[in-house]
């Protein structure tokens, strides 16, 4: 392999990267917010806002992520709603991200001990100041592992997109093999991803020592 | 002066009778140990008065203004939630298992209400914390976190923490119950301090020395009802009901 075909082809695959980054930050600024009030809703005394978001978790959790990619793309012109094809991207990964973060937020809201919200009751906190001043801090540190782990699990979902047409990293990589029959696109490409993993894997840590000041 | 007026309260838990018609008067100054074998109800008495669970007959009042009253019925109807936030401010609670924020310093934890619920202005909110933490005993733990703490010390914010919103009554859900022996008399000192200022008092205890020297009066129940009450000196010197004699019997032997 010649190091001046591998810049070459290296200077090809970033500009994939715009694609792979704004789809993955895209859905992380949007996904996490619509989580946490999808899984308020999930635990909220209303029983309608319960079956509704139970069901919602169902559909997405249910089906796989390109289909829902190829229904929003190809599906919803049919009644009349079109996307361009990164925003269809966006919608589906922010309705994908969103179920499973909200059932993250779920498990981390519900391991926190009736006792912080009966103390908090009885100093006559209202639900609303409970939730953001005592439970949603205490939740954050209990999640951040399984989050790490799906915000890792997105760097690599973003590849799906190709099904779409849309030229991200893999994609971008693909075209360069099938061009000129030499696979060492394919590894530059590997390594994007690893050296993006690795980076959310540090940051993570960092996060993690961050709320590491107390335990309980 | 009548500060706490309790009514016929009952409470069923599924169908499970835990409280059956319960009448307490709580005068202005009184300390009130109750006391009792597991599963008498006593705590679920002291979670009713604070509307921690909800009472199905009977009333409560509070300096004469009624969080939940009877209606002609015998159904116990609860007043807006906008009184029972007023009635509510006027009680502080600590339990057994401390139940500090565990993400909150020491001085957080004490300012978080005043400043959350009251609007009072931080420097005023520390000040009164510093107050409070000197009271307890504990300034020196200011800045630190409750994972940092022994149970005694947990415990002691958390009188400091109910105390912080200024309450007239101050309700005490077996409060030494979680500690290792050797940590229960540095908590139960300040609550004798705080008994000493003329502080009104219910306290769910086990220990009954606590009970005999620092309570003005003593409530012994068993399954759900007041079996006896009395001052301490009558209700342990000279109990008159079998059950309380069983009762103490087995607890001071």
């Amino acid at each position: 392999m010649e190091l001046e075909y591998i810049i070459n082809s290296s200077i090809a695959i970033a500009k994939g990267c715009k694609i792979t980054y704004s789809l993955f930050f895209s859905t992380l600024i949007f996904s996490l917010p619509l989580g946490l009030l999808i899984a308020l809703a999930r635990i909220s005394k209303s029983n309608l806002l319960q079956a509704a978001t139970g069901t919602y978790i169902w559909l997405l959790r249910g089906t796989p992520l390109l289909l829902q990619v190829f229904f929003i793309y190809f599906g919803l012109p049919a009644f009349g709603i079109k996307f361009e094809s990164m925003t269809a991207a966006i919608v589906a990964f922010v309705l994908n991200y969103a179920a499973y973060f909200a059932e993250i937020f779920r498990s981390g809201i519900q391991s926190i001990d009736r006792g912080q919200y009966e103390s908090a009751d009885v100093l006559g906190l209202t639900y609303s100041q409970t939730m953001r001043r005592i439970i949603v801090p205490q939740m954050t540190k209990r999640i951040l592992p399984p989050v790490s782990n799906e915000v890792i699990t997105l760097v690599k979902d973003t590849a799906l997109v190709f099904g779409i047409g849309l030229a991200d990293v893999l994609r971008t990589a693909q075209i360069i093999v099938t061009r000129d029959f030499n696979i060492s696109a394919f590894l530059i490409a590997g390594v994007f991803y690893l050296v993006n993993t690795l980076a959310l894997t540090l940051i993570f840590r960092k996060l993690e020592q961050k709320y590491s000041y107390y335990t309980g | 002066m009548n500060i706490l007026t309790v009514k016929n309260i009952c409470k069923k838990f599924n169908n499970l009778e835990v409280l059956r018609g319960i009448d307490l008067e709580v005068n202005k100054g009184e300390v009130i140990a109750i006391i009792g074998p597991s599963g008498s109800g006593k705590s679920t008495l002291l979670r009713c008065l604070i509307r921690l669970e909800t009472i199905d007959k009977g009333s409560v009042a509070i300096e004469g203004k009624p969080m939940v009253y009877q209606d002609s019925n015998g159904d116990s109807i609860y007043s807006s939630e906008k009184d029972i936030r007023i009635l509510r401010k006027k009680m502080g609670m600590v339990f057994q298992n401390f139940n500090l924020f565990p993400h909150k310093s020491v001085l957080e934890n004490i300012i978080e209400a005043p400043i959350t619920v009251s609007n009072t202005p931080l420097i005023e909110a520390e000040n009164i914390a510093d107050q409070l933490l000197e009271k307890v005993g504990l300034a020196d733990k200011r800045d630190s976190y409750p994972c940092e703490l022994s149970g005694g010390q947990k415990q002691r914010v958390a009188i400091a923490r109910a105390l912080a919103m200024n309450p007239d009554i101050m309700l005490f859900d077996e409060p030494t119950s979680a500690l290792d022996p050797e940590l229960t008399g540095e908590v139960l000192k300040v609550m004798k301090a705080l008994a000493e200022e003329h502080m009104t008092m219910l306290v769910v205890t086990h220990e009954m020395g606590f009970a005999r020297e620092v309570a003005n009066k003593v409530i012994f129940m068993d399954n759900g009802e007041i079996i006896e009450q009395g001052n301490p000196q009558e209700v342990f010197g000279n109990p008159k009901h079998p059950r309380t004699k069983a009762f103490l019997g087995q607890i001071l032997r």
